[in-house]
């Protein structure tokens, strides 16, 4: 077997190989594209954009977005590709810093400068909005039905009982879009109550997912009820034909998805191009496609809109929360790091112990016992209390320690301290609040 | 014959580890070192200290010992039953059996679970129609218990195919001679046919743990995050921070991973599993009793039952329009079928191209690691066998990452192309990483293979080349067989490096088409189509290269008989 398949194979490879010497003889004029977005998004810009400057190939090259900025990192310099278009704001920040971005101008001059507090585009100009997203609930029609669920309206809803087994939400860690949306219920409820309401939804969580995408997927299919996610993957999924609807809670944060080029990149004219057409008026309109359903951030084409899609100008979204992009930056590890050694990673205890309250509190309910309603109460400081204080996180040293990228014995071994301190503080946190329950539930009796 | 190296094993060696260097050793290097330095490059193993000190590491690191060797457990409940049956007796089909039995290889991780999802998750078929009659929800598809459940019904073909080859190369004068001493039943089994084929069963298990346990795709599907794969996959894919302890959580996955694979081949030590003589009469035959029948039929069709259930799951949803919340899709379509021969018929061609070159080069090399580590004395033969087992613990990107950067600087000769955007370079990913797969096959093969039959080649004249090449290679035919098409299954689901290493769509592999469908909204349906093709193809690729494996085995064996 091993004498016939080498030579088979070697002629194969040595054809390729003189297959690929000739291909550049006929090298056409592309623009390389790295994104994580979906195909129909990518997809619908490729043929415009092949339409309207004909003899410019789009290559469309999807990764995930970790993979993506990992790529146009280690690309070698004489193939770097053109252009950069993800979602997440942190990649973005991520390869400016890293001087992975070239500067550009935006060619559409009437988008405002800022949505609520966040600048669109990148104020050191490496990226320019492209996009708009606002995040909130989408939730699965049947699902709801079949299991007799009210339908939500706000993130306070989530914390309900009634929800309990029934959501799913991502890791900011996974997702830079879930992490904008754990920091606007941060920005917007404060510190500890938005950390208290951002534990009791995830008790009530079936799953954390590791994609964000993963949350959508699961409530489309009736894997779970209800999911927080990023407007598109909700206004799409219910276009799609999908038994799904989405709201906007009133604490959200209206938020830019990026485009930039990249430095150095081999056709930067073709990529230049590109990126204008994505912000002209034609370029912009694409975004209504239903199966697209992104918020164009030129006002002038809303005009054009479907009847009923959202205007984030005209005030039909009414963000409460005027996002502060430097204090989420200030504290993006230490945000995300928290959530993932005290959710993410300890999620089954955490789910028990919102269990044990949830039935603690509805023996108790209608019933006066002060004494049981006291171990109750401690039950709930013990199991939705931020391991981290207000202050803590405002103290300049312990982020400094985060916003240190530089690798080093001693920076490992107090992040990794840290991480094994809020990793148990967590787990007895809710060990005990098991306990108090179940204790309160027993006097109940 | 005397253990001795010739000039030409020697060269032969060199070449492999020359290969092994540039396409593993060197690319993961450049990744890998971050465990072992500080920022400014001095060397440190703070980082090591650092990890053990974590509670979540050392559970995590536990729950993968569990969940690896919980899935060998199950995995061998599947297999032995078909494997022995299908080998030992006569029975109708059983090529279909054994081809329908490696088909869950073929489904790329994440889909498979997807799949089992709609079938058997909490609002999956099952428990609709549990929670209609009963008001009763399983949780199956969750925690611990969920990995080891899919990863089981993916991986038991390692145990299959190794185990189905062992078994077939056991000569049945062992097995006569125990009859004609009494022995019967599963006696027999137990004290005569397993023990010979323990090669070929502890090359599989093996596998299973090794893949199980580095495996990251199936539990972050699971949403499955307290085991060590995972642990290093999340920290080495944030964005924007150079954290050691992921490094040092997939230096320590390499490590064990070695130790089981030491583990494995001490468990074997000393023992001498070759059977002498061949050609025609391996075990022989017989038939089932029609309780036996019965039995073996019904346990085969449940076990069948169970493991293609993510295919029919996959099937439904590629002709469905919308599927949500119901036990079966609503609405059927074929335009999903439609949009996949539109856009992607290439990928399948790449997938081939990529797969078979793969598979190919990981026969070739552990063919030949297998011959010099077991029939040689050369020095560092060992090694060798360890760095090509060691790519099973790498994870896809540390090698996506390491190639682009090792490879850089480095053009096609001839042209200004980069080395790093040619589509070889996929291929070469796929072979070192289903390197190891083929390698535990040609060794469990050829540890099988009694050396006196080449010293009697040897005696008769034949040369050393001519004896590797008619007769060692033909009587390992089997268990290369079987490493050949581990590879071609595993590599055609790869999606790890490919992620990172695809640089047109027009080199893009099947694989990478299923993930990008299955990124999008309305994406599953033609995702899970172009799944069922990609499934379809390759088990007609598999079912070919038995047939013309089993054409040519015959044709051997006269020959031999003429001879």
């Amino acid at each position: 077997m091993s004498r016939t398949s080498l030579p088979k194979n070697l002629r194969l490879a040595c054809a390729a190989l003189a297959l690929a010497f000739t291909a550049p003889a006929v090298a056409q004029q592309q623009v390389v594209i790295v994104t994580s977005f979906p195909k129909e998004l990518t997809g619908a810009y490729k043929k415009a954009f092949e339409a309207k400057h004909p003899g410019i190939k789009v290559e469309i090259l999807n990764k995930p977005t970790p993979a993506g900025v990992a790529y146009v990192r280690e690309s070698p310099a004489n193939n770097k590709p053109d252009v950069f278009w993800v979602s997440a704001p942190d990649a973005f920040q991520v390869l400016a810093a890293e001087k992975l971005l070239a500067k550009i101008q935006t060619p559409a001059k009437e988008v405002p400068n800022k949505i609520g507090n966040y600048p669109i585009n990148d104020p050191d100009g490496y990226y320019l909005g492209q996009a708009l997203a606002g995040y909130g609930i989408m939730w699965n029609t049947r699902y709801l039905k079949a299991n007799k669920l009210p339908q939500p309206k706000e993130w306070a809803d989530l914390v309900k009982p009634v929800y309990f087994g029934h959501v799913a939400m991502s890791s900011p860690s996974r997702s830079g879009t879930t992490h904008l949306t754990v920091e606007t219920i941060l920005q917007g409820e404060g510190w500890e109550k938005g950390w208290r309401q951002m534990l009791m939804i995830s008790g009530n969580c079936a799953a954390i997912t590791e994609r964000s995408f993963g949350v959508p997927d699961g409530v489309n299919s009736g894997q779970y009820g209800i999911g927080l996610v990023i407007d598109f993957f909700g206004l799409a999924a219910k276009s799609s034909g999908f038994p799904a609807e989405f709201v906007y809670p009133s604490v959200t944060a209206i938020v830019p998805a990026n485009i930039g080029m990249v430095a150095g990149a081999k056709n930067a004219d073709n990529a230049k191009k590109f990126i204008d057409y994505t912000l002209s008026p034609e370029g912009q309109e694409l975004l209504f496609d239903p199966k697209i359903s992104r918020l164009p951030v030129l006002p002038s084409v809303y005009s054009k809109a479907p009847a009923g899609f959202p205007n984030p100008f005209a005030g039909k979204i009414k963000p409460k929360v005027n996002f502060d992009s430097d204090l989420s930056e200030s504290r993006y590890y230490v945000v995300s790091s928290i959530f993932d050694q005290t959710i993410t990673f300890r999620h089954k205890e955490l789910v028990q112990a919102a269990k044990a309250i949830n039935s603690a509190a509805a023996k108790l309910a209608g019933k006066d016992n002060p004494q049981a309603a006291k171990l109750l109460a401690e039950a709930r400081d013990f199991a939705y209390s931020p391991v981290v204080t207000a202050e803590q996180v405002k103290d300049k040293e312990f982020l400094a320690l985060y916003r240190n990228t530089k690798r080093d014995a001693l920076k490992t071994k107090q992040v990794t301290a840290l991480e094994e301190h809020w990793g148990n503080a967590a787990r007895s946190n809710y060990a005990r609040a098991i306990d108090l329950a179940d204790r309160a539930a027993a006097l109940a009796k | 014959m005397t253990p001795r190296f010739t000039f030409t094993q020697a060269a032969l060696a060199l070449a492999i580890a020359l290969f092994l260097l540039v396409f593993l050793v060197v690319p993961v290097a450049t990744v890998m070192y971050v465990a072992f330095t500080n920022s400014d490059g001095s060397l440190t193993l703070a980082h090591f200290r650092s990890f053990f000190q974590l509670t979540l590491m050392r559970e995590a690191f536990y729950n993968s010992l569990y969940v690896g060797g919980m899935s060998v457990l199950v995995s061998s409940v599947f297999a032995l039953p078909l494997a022995y049956f299908t080998a030992r007796f006569q029975f109708r089909g059983a090529l279909l059996i054994q081809t329908l039995g490696v088909l869950p290889l073929i489904m790329p991780p994440f889909v498979g679970a997807t799949a089992m999802q709609l079938l058997f998750g909490r609002s999956g078929s099952l428990n609709l129609i549990l929670g209609d009659w009963f008001d009763l929800n399983l949780p199956i598809m969750e925690g611990l218990n969920a990995v080891i459940f899919v990863e089981a019904l993916h991986y038991f073909p390692f145990i299959l195919l190794n185990l189905t080859a062992a078994l077939n190369n056991i000569d049945s004068a062992m097995e006569e001679s125990a009859q004609n001493l009494g022995a019967s039943g599963f006696r027999l089994f137990r004290r005569i046919v397993f023990p010979l084929a323990l090669p070929g069963y502890m090359a599989g298990a093996a596998l299973v743990f090794l893949k199980v346990f580095d495996d990251v795709a199936t539990p972050l599907v699971l949403n499955v995050t307290d085991i060590l794969a995972a642990q290093a996959y999340f920290r080495i894919t944030s964005i924007g921070i150079d954290d050691p302890i992921g490094y040092v959580a997939s230096v320590i996955m390499v490590c064990a991973s070695m130790a089981a694979l030491w583990g494995s081949t001490w468990v074997m030590r000393g023992k001498d599993y070759a059977t002498l003589q061949r050609g025609g009469s391996s075990l022989a035959t017989r038939r089932l009793g029609p309780w036996q029948g019965l039995f073996a039929y019904g346990w085969i069709a449940l076990v069948l039952l169970l493991v293609l259930s993510p295919h029919l799951g996959l099937v439904l949803l590629s002709f469905s329009k919308l599927w949500s919340f119901t036990v079966v899709p609503e609405s059927y379509t074929l335009s999903n079928y439609a949009a996949v021969f539109q856009d992607s018929p290439f990928m399948l061609w790449n997938s081939l191209l990529y797969c078979g070159i793969a598979a190919g080069l990981d026969v070739l090399i552990g063919t030949a690691i297998a011959y010099l580590m077991l029939r040689t004395s050369l020095p560092g033969r060992r090694l060798l066998d360890l760095t090509a087992s060691a790519a099973v613990a790498i994870p896809g990107i540390v090698l996506g990452i390491g190639y682009l950067r090792t490879f850089r600087g480095f053009n096609l000769p001839f042209s200004d192309l980069p080395f790093v955007s040619f589509w070889l370079i996929i291929a070469f990913a796929f072979t070192v990483r289903r390197l190891p797969y083929a390698l535990r096959s040609c060794v469990a093969a050829l540890q099988q293979v009694h050396v006196s039959m080449e010293e009697a080649a040897e005696n008769l004249g034949a040369n050393n080349r001519r004896t590797v090449t008619r007769i060692v290679v033909p009587l390992m035919a089997g268990g290369i067989l079987a490493g050949f098409v581990t590879s071609f299954l595993t590599a055609a689901v790869e999606i790890s490096a490919t992620l990172m290493l695809v640089s047109a769509t027009s080199d893009a592999p099947a694989s990478y088409g299923i993930y990008l469908y299955m990124q999008s909204i309305v994406g599953r349906g033609p995702g899970a189509a172009l799944g069922v093709i990609t499934v379809l193809l390759v088990a007609l690729g598999t079912y070919a290269s038995h047939r013309i494996m089993r054409a040519r085995s015959q044709r051997f064996e006269t020959l031999q008989a003429l001879k």
